[in-house]
């Protein structure tokens, strides 16, 4: 069972807390939920890196680590990701639960307050973020945006997103891109920062073996520091686009030796608020989710016309994503393959133990965020910025009762977008 | 079964050997919602040259890997299927060292063991579905030439050693693969692939005697003989060569430094060396040290650095690397630190919180089944109890890290590797 509460703090600002006594450390976290915007992304996403490079009282990171440390070696990390479209910017903290301490301590309270301080308390120079701070890490995120080629399976998947919603804020990565990152300056990240603390959505998560009522005071303070006067509206919901008649083709050369096919289709309007969702779930997994889909059995175990080949969902977007590593000959026989084995399951041509593997599949992969406080943050976090409070438990029940017709009709209204090819140089 | 408790840390794990030589280590976690299991053999990408039935076998590169991806084949289809429609996520994965299958489920977790125990002790080959695993790795293989993190690892490796295998790409290359026959696979399966060259571990929610007792069920009585390998000889203290540079499609040059160290002993030695190893890389350049501060502030490093210490058999080495544009100033800058240490030794404050930090993020990782049961297999191969590291840990002292500081971190042991993008001026 989760024992998962979900309190409203102050208008706009919640806290999710899972009380478990089953992990060794505790998670603690903060994020603020923005809009998704080709204009704010990268500057939202800069601000919780600049954050973390120093507060008041610990000024630069030799100091911070220092404090991360005396609290057993926890970890605040600034994050950022996009749920559907929204751009959630925070910090997710991981430390030693109480129980495991070598003198007995208490690892909450002290957690707490160095999060509120990283999160309110930067260390300041002429009444903004630190000029060199915020040069520094400005380079860096124009480099972990410009490093995103060097990862091909997952370029070749922000690539076709970017394609077929580009006039979408959903074709905006969660980092932004490179121009919008490299006009950013001091003052116009603080005036972010500051809009971000008074507007947006406040998600608080604790996850571990603290009483409620022990976090929510452990909180107080940041609650208190947390500048008010602002309306924290709720995000939207994502608009939902049908695919055009032909579906788009661009195609990239880089010196790469295997090629990347990957394929953005639109859901035909199920996302994670519809009643068909479960439906979808299993969908997905009997086509490209799992080892016993369709994707993986066909496409690359008995043809070999890949090395992976498998689909994703944007569960908050209403988009599926197909993707495979081809060898440069084979992509045209591999994408028919592809929508051939979509056309199985559309027609219901499954068996009965491929719905019952895939559903297995998806079910375990549910009860098993319990097992680990990253994707039950994760999970959490997802729920609260699409506005849902269904945990694992009632989805899986959900899941259960999808019938063969119900999966094949949630195939039936899939359709292709548009297809992504990263190409070598030779090909 | 013999139960061992940790208070400590809050665990407890029953051990048992079985009458053909197994070793069975169970964690029981009955809070938990899924069950894991992981079955390994003491065989890894570097042991391509051993000792069998009285003749030395010299293995062409990747066999271990190879035999990873074939042994999921049965003779009634394919044991990936079998546990994935159980809703169990099966994998498995090579190292240099080792060769593990896993499975994690929520259900039916005994019926999956049996799955698992079942189809990677009962080998089944054709020279047919051999043929077709040679197009599958072979794009496995390209992607992994296509991955710098991958290539920059493997090329710091060959500054480092002389000889050693560890510097062979695990899955092989697309001309080594193609040497591997049905035949190969089989020798190399009954070598290797013995109860008692092997281990399972498990955690979860299970019960540790149904394991023994399928265990003993399922596999086969003889432990096999005992394998002789050979990775060449002793390595000399310093490193190989320098430095090694490679081009390819990246946006900023990635490099890997490395430091040998000296090789890593067998039994708890092993343990206290690689707490000694994760040690002085904190003090040296960890996110704590005075080192990382200043190599983050002049914009040398970015968030993309990471740092740890290896030890496989007949080597270890400290490594630290990501994304840099002027990698050679990083190493003058970690050389140059090391020096200062030897001199001045490590600031009392700042090794008495990194032995805290250190300690948590240990006892953290514990959370982790896979992480546990993978711990445990590797100690069992390497004779040590994992779950002793907070005893070690008390026993560690300054100035034995400060000890390996002098004896590692020094240029002649130095290697380094780079990877630099296309067409980019020198």
């Amino acid at each position: 069972m989760t024992n998962a509460t979900r309190l409203e703090l102050l208008p706009g600002v919640h806290l999710t807390a899972v009380q478990t006594k089953k992990f060794k450390s505790s998670a603690l976290g903060v994020q603020f939920l923005l809009p998704l915007s080709a204009q704010d992304a990268s500057l939202n996403a800069l601000t919780p890196m600049v954050l973390r490079r120093g507060t008041e009282r610990c000024p630069d990171m030799e100091s911070l680590s220092a404090a991360l440390d005396e609290l057993y070696g926890g970890s605040l990390e600034p994050v950022v990701r996009k749920k559907g479209e929204t751009q959630c910017v925070g910090f997710v903290g991981s430390f030693l639960d109480d129980a495991y301490t070598l003198g007995g301590e208490r690892v909450l309270e002290p957690a707490a307050e160095l999060l509120g301080e990283v999160l309110l308390r930067p260390c300041t120079q002429d009444g903004v973020f630190r000029l060199d701070y915020v040069r520094q890490e400005q380079a860096n995120l124009i480099d972990r945006i410009r490093a995103q080629v060097n990862d091909k399976r997952q370029y070749a998947l922000i690539r076709v997103v970017a394609e077929m919603c580009a006039d979408e804020p959903f074709g905006v990565d969660k980092l932004g891109s490179e121009a919008a990152a490299a006009a950013i300056t001091a003052a116009s990240l603080w005036n972010a920062y500051q809009e971000m603390l008074r507007t947006a959505p406040v998600e608080f998560y604790y996850c571990g073996s603290a009483e409620l009522e022990r976090v929510r005071s452990a909180l107080e303070p940041v609650l208190q520091a947390l500048p008010g006067g602002g309306v924290r509206r709720a995000p939207a919901r994502p608009q939902q686009k049908s695919a055009p008649a032909v579906p788009r083709r661009t195609e990239e050369v880089l010196d790469v030796t295997q090629g990347k096919l990957s394929m953005g289709l639109r859901t035909g309007g199920i996302d994670v608020w519809s009643g068909e969702f479960p439906a979808l779930l299993l969908c997905n997994a009997l086509f490209g989710g799992t080892t016993t889909s369709k994707l993986f059995l066909n496409v690359r175990e008995r043809l070999s016309l890949c090395y992976y080949a498998s689909s994703q969902l944007e569960k908050y977007k209403g988009v599926m994503l197909v993707s495979s590593g081809v060898e440069f000959g084979k992509v045209e026989q591999a994408e028919a393959e592809i929508l051939a084995q979509l056309e199985q399951c559309r027609q219901g041509s499954f068996e009965d133990w491929e719905l019952e593997s895939a559903r297995r599949s998806v079910v375990s992969g549910y009860r098993s965020i319990l097992d680990s406080q990253g994707r039950l943050e994760d999970f959490w976090l997802g729920q609260a910025a699409a506005g849902i409070d269904e945990g694992p438990e009632g989805l899986c029940a959900r899941l259960e009762q999808v019938t063969r017709e119900q999966a094949a009709a949630a195939a039936q209204k899939l359709s292709l977008d548009t297809v992504y090819f990263l190409k070598g140089k030779e090909a | 079964m013999e139960r061992r408790a940790y208070p400590r840390i809050g665990e407890q794990v029953f051990h048992t050997v079985l009458e053909n030589g197994l070793h069975i280590y169970v964690d029981q976690r009955p809070e938990f919602q899924k069950s894991y299991a992981f079955f390994a053999t003491n065989y890894g990408g570097m042991d391509m040259k051993f000792h069998l039935d009285g003749v030395w076998q010299d293995t062409p590169a990747g066999v271990a890997h190879f035999l990873e991806h074939k042994m999921f084949d049965t003779e009634d289809g394919n044991a990936l299927q079998d546990l994935a429609a159980n809703g169990a996520s099966p994998n498995a994965f090579t190292s240099s060292a080792i060769t593990g299958y896993y499975f994690e489920s929520t259900e039916k977790f005994e019926e999956n063991l049996k799955i698992l125990l079942s189809f990677v002790s009962v080998p089944y080959f054709t020279q047919e579905s051999v043929d077709k695993e040679q197009g599958i790795i072979g794009q496995e293989i390209r992607m992994v030439e296509d991955d710098p993190d991958n290539q920059v690892f493997f090329s710091l490796m060959e500054c480092l050693y002389d000889h050693h295998p560890i510097q062979v790409s695990i899955a092989g290359t697309q001309e080594s693969i193609s040497h591997i026959t049905a035949d190969t696979l089989y020798a190399c399966h009954k070598a290797f692939y013995c109860p008692g060259n092997m281990v399972l571990t498990a955690a979860g929610n299970v019960d540790p005697e149904h394991i023994c007792a399928i265990a003993r069920e399922i596999l086969p009585g003889d432990p096999g003989g005992s394998i002789e390998r050979d990775y060449g000889g002793a390595e000399p203290e310093a490193a190989a060569r320098p430095s090694k540079e490679l081009r390819m499609e990246v946006s900023t040059p990635i490099f890997q430094l490395g430091f040998k160290a000296d090789t890593a002993p067998a039994g708890q030695a092993r343990l206290r060396q690689r707490l000694l190893g994760e040690l002085a890389c904190e003090a040296l350049l960890g996110n704590s040290s005075p080192l990382y501060a200043r190599l983050y502030g002049e914009g040398l490093i970015n968030n993309n650095f990471s740092y740890g210490f290896e030890s496989y058999p007949g080597c270890a080495f400290l490594c630290a690397g990501g994304e840099s544009q002027d990698p050679e100033a990083v190493r003058a800058a970690v050389l140059a630190e090391a020096d200062r240490l030897c001199r001045e030794g490590v600031d009392e404050d700042l090794f008495r919180r990194l032995k805290k930090g250190v300690y948590g993020a240990k006892v953290r990782g514990l959370n982790s089944m896979e992480n546990t049961c993978i711990e445990l297999a590797q100690g069992h191969f390497a004779q040590f109890d994992y779950l002793e590291f907070p005893e070690i840990f008390d026993s560690i002292e300054k100035p034995d890290v400060e000890a390996c500081l002098r004896a590692w971190v020094n240029e002649a042991r130095c290697g380094l590797a780079v990877v630099r993008p296309k067409g980019g001026a020198e």
